[in-house]
């Protein structure tokens, strides 16, 4: 199988991105929405959209701090400004020109850091569980490769899955504004929830190849029943996620504007997600037997 | 066969059942409607966070505030008002108390705010024996300082009034407890005699009347220098409702009715455009256990339909956009079983004997992928605010239902098509994808 016999160079590819992905954190850092940072978020509307440079230069002039200036669909605009009071919100919507608003979020200082917090636990939560889930599930499956590492297969294989679209999405946040809200996180656990999907059909055949060789007797390498297992399996993976593809489309390019940028973080994460599945999860298991027979 | 072939028919006509219920329950003043989130319907949420820290027993008295909110909301008659508490923080120990208030229609934020801020809050505090030793070294000291809990405060309320000082004529407010509260304030008043009970309102204290004796029938009179007017709007507004905790806004979001429409609208016009694409892959790639699937498919679009108008599932964007994924997600089950099917035909078995088997191998894999995914949706549910809640709740019931639908629902199905003789066309219509049918099928 060619997915095992080049592993190193999926090995290579992945890491490249995966690098690329953490040196895009690094350097242009994450643009959290107020869900995270407490401020307000006001969205108007207008029956003539003015230029954004007019709206921007007009809220310069409240002295109201940092803000950002994003178009939304084709009439509105979505102004962050850190948390306005009452009056604040009136002299905004003035200086704008009184446009109706259609959408105004308030979060608090303590709001957002206490969300931020949950995120980050949350995230370790589902990967902790799934490592000692899919433990448990491949527990009567120690030979040749102790069950634990199926699980930590499947965890680097979600790193991966969950690192590389927030990558991407930093990148859209540096140079189009796109933001990390609290539905970016959501979509993140979805991922790691969907990724896993993918992989346990790979891992289950591999499970099931083993005994089958075992009851007949059959000796084969370690390495040919993995090659084997992807061969198999890789058609279903591909439509599997084709179906969940076809839905998610559907929903970034009709869906509401609310869930666009959703719908694309878990398109991003179904591709790296199969991708995964295939040539790195499975792989890895084959690498982790090699390390164990030295 | 016979067997599959009754079951199939209940099963239809359980699903015939479901769908005219959801047709009945979308007329007008319907008892089952579906349950629309503010950023769908417009409107205005409000989320408060409790501050419970004097309070022993926390649950009943976040019952109590939801009460007075509802009330109070009630009085100012917005139509259909969502008032939700909310004890966040079970790993973390320090337990987070929040009320959530949804105000459908509402746009505008101050005067929502400004319609749950007039609610006092009234409590009744003992001074510390050394009170006023603090109160030498630091004039200033909040009435945290000086003053410590008593239980006793304005839930316990169940009337107040003003009255008049029979000698000087000034006004002051009756207050008359409930039974409970009545019995609170006598164990306080006897066990306290010769200490201050000063009452507090929205922290700042009204008045520190000394214990003279127990108070036994309940009632209590605050004194201050209220001007008639004064008197009568606390009044008023201790009737409406006192709040048990202290609250303070957390966050706010408004969302106008036309956009959130058009979200709507986008979000249902998005689920059927995947849903025909989808159903013409599973037909044109699985074939007739395509058709099945994509059968199958529309039980479980019917199914969680309903579970969302019983439980009631508030749909927001990100629960529309949870469904839409759960779709999906839903033949999932399907696909695995077909290929695993198609693996079995390959190998010369018969159609009869690859569905069995294509059933009974995939349902591994099925159930520990299924797991999984429950596992994230219940982690979801718990990171929650409202939005997210909405989407881990559509996915778990999705994963859920789906696994009934794909698996028990086709395989019902297919038991009852599948041929007992096979020939060519047959075999073509139980495969899938693009491997050509073998012609030595007939062992």
């Amino acid at each position: 199988m060619f997915v095992i016999r080049y592993r190193k160079i999926f090995f290579i590819f992945s890491g490249i991105l995966l690098v690329l992905s953490v040196g895009t954190m690094f350097i242009y850092g994450f643009n959290t929405s107020i869900d995270f940072n407490g401020g307000t978020l006001t969205e108007v509307k207008f029956a003539e959209r003015p230029g954004q440079a007019e709206i921007e230069q007009n809220i310069t002039s409240l002295n109201l701090g940092g803000f950002s200036v994003r178009p939304s669909g084709v009439s509105n605009y979505a102004i962050r400004t850190r948390e306005l009071t009452a009056d604040e919100r009136r002299i905004l919507s003035e200086a704008l020109g009184n446009p109706v608003v259609e959408r105004q979020n308030t979060i608090g200082p303590i709001a957002g850091t206490e969300l931020r917090s949950k995120a980050i636990k949350a995230v370790t939560v589902v990967i902790l569980m799934i490592l000692l889930f899919i433990t448990f599930a491949f527990r009567k499956v120690s030979e040749p490769v102790s069950s634990w590492k199926y699980g930590l297969a499947t965890i680097l294989a979600l790193a991966h899955d969950v690192i590389l679209p927030t990558g991407i999405f930093v990148v859209l946040g540096y140079f189009w504004g796109v933001e990390i809200d609290l539905l970016f996180v959501t979509g993140l656990l979805a991922i790691l929830g969907y990724s896993v999907h993918d992989t346990i059909v790979v891992f289950d055949r591999v499970r099931e190849n083993l005994r089958v060789n075992k009851e007949t007797n059959t000796r084969e390498d370690f390495e040919v029943t993995v090659g084997k297992s992807i061969t198999q399996t890789i058609g279903r993976s591909i439509n599997t996620s084709l179906t969940i593809f076809i839905t998610l489309l559907a929903l970034y390019l009709v869906g509401s504007t609310a869930t666009k940028d959703f719908a694309l973080l878990l398109i991003v994460g179904i591709i790296a997600g199969t991708y995964s599945s295939i040539f790195l999860a499975s792989p890895l298991l084959v690498t982790f037997y090699k390390m164990q027979r030295k | 066969m016979r067997k599959y072939l009754i079951w199939s028919i209940a099963l239809l006509l359980f699903f015939l059942l479901l769908g005219t219920f959801l047709v009945w329950s979308e007329r007008e003043g319907t008892r089952f409607p579906f349950s629309f989130g503010l950023d769908l319907v417009g409107g205005t949420e409000l989320v408060y966070r409790a501050d419970t820290s004097r309070i022993e027993d926390v649950d009943s008295a976040m019952a109590t505030l939801k009460e007075v909110i509802e009330r109070r909301i009630n009085i100012f008659g917005v139509s259909e008002p969502l008032v939700q508490t909310e004890s966040a923080g079970l790993i973390s120990g320090n337990r987070d108390e929040r009320l959530i208030v949804g105000l459908p229609g509402i746009t505008d934020i101050d005067q929502a705010v400004e319609l749950i801020g007039q609610t006092p809050v009234l409590e009744f505090r003992l001074a510390r024996p050394d009170a006023e030793e603090i109160l030498k070294t630091n004039p200033n000291a909040s009435p945290d300082e000086l003053f410590i809990t008593t239980g006793l405060s304005g839930r316990y309320l169940s009337r107040a009034r003003v009255e008049f000082n029979p000698t000087t004529g000034a006004a002051v407010i009756g207050l008359e407890f409930n039974k409970d509260g009545g019995e609170l304030f006598a164990q306080v008043t006897r066990e306290h005699k010769g200490e201050i009970l000063a009452i507090l309102l929205d922290g700042a204290i009204l008045s520190t009347p000394v214990i003279v004796d127990e108070i036994s029938n309940g009632k209590a009179q605050i004194t201050g220098s209220f001007t008639p007017e004064e008197a009568k709007n606390l009044v008023r507004n201790l009737n409406y409702g006192a709040l048990p905790v202290p609250i303070t806004l957390a966050t706010s979001q408004t969302m106008g009715a036309t956009l959130g429409e058009i979200a709507l609208n986008s979000g249902v016009r998005a689920g059927l455009v995947g849903l025909v694409v989808l159903s013409l892959f599973l037909i044109f790639w699985y074939r007739l256990p395509g058709l099945v699937s994509v059968v199958a498919l529309s039980f479980y679009i019917i199914l969680s339909l309903v579970i969302f108008k019983l439980i009631p599932v508030t749909l927001s964007a990100a629960g529309l956009a949870g469904f839409i994924l759960s779709i999906g997600m839903a033949v999932d089950a399907n696909v695995l079983i077909f290929e695993r099917m198609k693996e079995e035909l390959k190998k010369n078995k018969s159609i009869s004997e690859a569905l069995h088997e294509g059933f009974s191998r995939a349902w591994l894999s099925i159930r520990d992928s299924n797991i999984s995914s429950i596992i994230t949706a219940i982690v979801l549910f718990w990171l929650g605010t409202s939005a997210v809640k909405g989407f881990a709740l559509t996915l778990g019931i999705g994963v859920i239902v789906s696994m009934f639908t794909a698996i028990t629902v086709s395989r019902t199905f297919l038991f009852v098509i599948v041929p007992t003789t096979e020939t060519r066309v047959k075999r073509f219509l139980f495969s899938n994808g693009f491997h050509p049918v073998k012609r030595d099928y007939i062992k």
